[in-house]
């Protein structure tokens, strides 16, 4: 995998401005193709959305989603390994938050509610991220494969289950206690709320994890070097399986913005989307969680963005640019591997 | 009884499609998880042209171009640039998934359909493509197996620096496998769209993965990976009669047959050996 570990700052920063202005030519290009002037539009998307305050919390709610979902792919990159089950375990998150959430009686302190929420969010996500690390390791299944099909499953489980026992001929579950609601941060009446906190916490806590510890050593090690991590006595597949289980779990958390800090109940179709993109967060991030939180705010500005450009072109312009961002990310740091192998040896 | 074996070959024409083309890919030693964006690729390029020119077979033609497009695009990141080939194809996927809406939107200021196109319905004997996939299931092994373009993308595959040795270029065969395959893999995009006569938004719902675990089990097998998604076929047309006689399990876990399948069929499969230079980029 193409997680960066030893190489320079510098560098990192050269391959994401190289890959974001490649997007930037190739959004351009699909602007130009609507029809308008790419000028135009980049400029309005900008001031659309740093001109407004409503506009802006709506970056920063989707933003939230997308730094736990983006931290979520960058460990298992980190590991080598390849998560792209995060919509089957942001699903399985939301649908264990909002019931547990709905479960606990009324005058429920928000102290006990809302980290049981958060909890059972975690453990629905991990129990599916270690699954396909169980299959991973122990029957050779491509982890890959095996997400999109999880996602597929998860998503069938999910809307039978809401269909079967908390919808009733709606598409809505029963609301959560009050005590597990997270308040809105009152940003113009924007869905943005304080479960950002959570999400800086828990960068923090990864970027800590990653850089300070043991731990962090190992599950990188198993990224960059297996062989070597197994010789020198690291349990590989344990690794990788307690990796992808965390990967889950951090991808069920958005969880705690879209059900305790918005919705305030199971909704079908609620964040659909944030896991697949939290693999253009985590790549353009680097896999660096300081990079993760910065990328998620800008992929929240051009998912977002989509709303306030979309009368001057198709909103999908955004969303083709999220997977030209990964191409773009991948192609480039391939690149400049090669160009710094080959200047190596010509030194 | 044959009634549902009828049903079973039409809906196994794009799976088996996409598995042929990603057994020559994979077996030349490139990574094809961007099967799914050539499928999207293709059912979207046969039902625009199918529509514009009031032919299928166009329509076809089209879909086939498409997916050597795509497998151009994505050779030229993994083989020419070196870049992660897993990551590739999923980015690729996702730029299918946006691209064709995209598309829609620009062309038919549309969300989700595009306009009707030629459809061949449940038609077997007149539709080229379920012959194209019967042909292709039968030449594409001999071909791989005997003939000299076979020899080299096996040996792309497997023995990467035996074919340097005797002066031909593993980026070439692999790159000539990739076309192969992208050409299968869109016209088994167009068979999506022109059995329906309608592309619509995300038509190929995970196709793409599950023809790709179809190759592994077979074990790089291309014929044998075409015979496996005549078995999943053939058990998501059961489900669907089961559906309408009336079965026990609720429709919404029904229809998740094919994808438990699938996890079943990489938990069996696990083991198999994949080609030895397989991802490596060497």
């Amino acid at each position: 995998m193409t997680a960066p570990t030893t190489a320079s700052l510098r560098r990192q920063l050269e391959v994401v401005a190289i890959a974001l202005l490649v997007s930037l030519a190739i959004g351009s290009l699909l602007v130009l193709a609507a029809g308008r002037a790419p000028g135009e539009v980049w400029l309005a998307m900008l001031t659309r959305t740093f001109g407004d305050r409503y506009a802006l919390g709506q970056v920063l709610y989707k933003a939230t989603g997308l730094a736990f979902t983006g931290l979520a792919v960058a460990i298992a990159l980190d590991a080598g390994l390849f998560n792209i089950g995060g919509e089957g375990q942001l699903a399985a998150g939301m649908l264990a938050c909002a019931v547990v959430g709905a479960a606990l009686p009324d005058g429920t302190p928000a102290i006990v509610a809302i980290p049981l929420c958060t909890v059972a969010a975690a453990l629905a996500g991990a129990a599916i991220g270690a699954l396909i690390g169980a299959l991973r390791v122990w029957r050779g299944a491509h982890e890959v494969i095996t997400s999109i099909m999880l996602n597929e499953i998860v998503a069938g489980v999910v809307l039978y289950l809401g269909n079967r026992y908390l919808f009733h001929d709606t598409t809505r579950g029963p609301p959560i206690t009050d005590g597990a609601e997270i308040p809105h941060l009152g940003l113009a009446g924007s869905d943005a709320n304080w479960s950002v906190l959570l999400a800086v916490a828990v960068a923090g806590a990864v970027w800590w994890l990653r850089a300070r510890t043991t731990w962090g050593r190992a599950w990188r090690v198993v990224g960059d070097a297996p062989a070597a991590a197994r010789a020198s006595g690291v349990a590989v597949g344990r690794v990788q399986i307690l990796v992808l289980a965390a990967s889950g779990a951090l991808a069920a958390l958005p969880a705690t913005s879209y059900v305790l800090g918005h919705e305030h109940a199971f909704e079908t179709g609620l964040g659909a989307g944030s896991g697949f993109l939290g693999i253009s967060v985590a790549l353009l991030g680097r896999s660096h969680p300081l990079g993760v939180v910065a990328a998620a705010f800008l992929l929240g500005l051009l998912s977002t963005s989509g709303l306030v450009i979309g009368n001057l072109v198709p909103k999908e312009v955004t969303e083709v640019m999220q997977g030209v961002v990964v191409l773009a990310v991948a192609a480039t740091s391939a690149w400049a591997r090669r160009r710094d192998a080959q200047q190596g040896r010509a030194t | 009884m044959i009634s549902l074996l009828l049903l079973a070959i039409v809906a196994a024409v794009p799976l088996a499609l996409a598995a042929l083309g990603g057994a020559c890919t994979e077996r030349s030693g490139m990574i094809d998880l961007a099967l799914e964006a050539k499928l999207l690729f293709g059912a979207f390029a046969a039902a625009a042209v199918g529509h514009a020119t009031d032919s299928a077979v166009a329509g076809i033609v089209a879909g086939m171009a498409a997916g050597v497009l795509v497998s151009a695009v994505q050779a030229g990141c993994a083989l020419r640039l070196g870049a992660d080939q897993v990551i590739v194809g999923v980015a690729l996927n996702l730029v299918a998934l946006g691209g064709t809406r995209f598309l829609l939107q620009l062309l038919y200021h549309e969300g989700t359909n595009s306009p009707p196109a030629p459809a061949y319905g449940d038609a077997i004997v007149a539709n080229p493509l379920v012959w194209l996939a019967l042909i292709a299931a039968i030449v594409v092994p001999f071909a791989v197996d005997r003939t000299r373009w076979g020899l080299r993308l096996r040996a792309a595959g497997d023995r990467p620096d035996a074919l340097a040795a005797v002066g031909v270029s593993a980026t070439r065969a692999r790159l000539a496998a990739a076309l192969v395959g992208g050409a299968l893999a869109g016209a088994g995009g167009a068979q999506l769209s022109l059995e329906v006569g309608v592309f619509s938004a995300d038509i190929s719902g995970g196709r793409g993965y599950i023809a790709l675990a179809m190759v592994i089990l077979s074990g790089w097998r291309p014929g044998w990976a075409a015979l496996a998604c005549l078995g999943v076929a053939l058990a998501e047309a059961a489900e669907l009669q089961l559906q309408i006689v009336g079965s026990a399990i609720p429709s919404e876990l029904a229809s998740l047959a094919p994808y438990i399948i699938t996890v079943l069929v990489l938990v069996i499969a696990g083991g198999r050996k994949p080609p030895r230079a397989l991802g490596t980029g060497q």
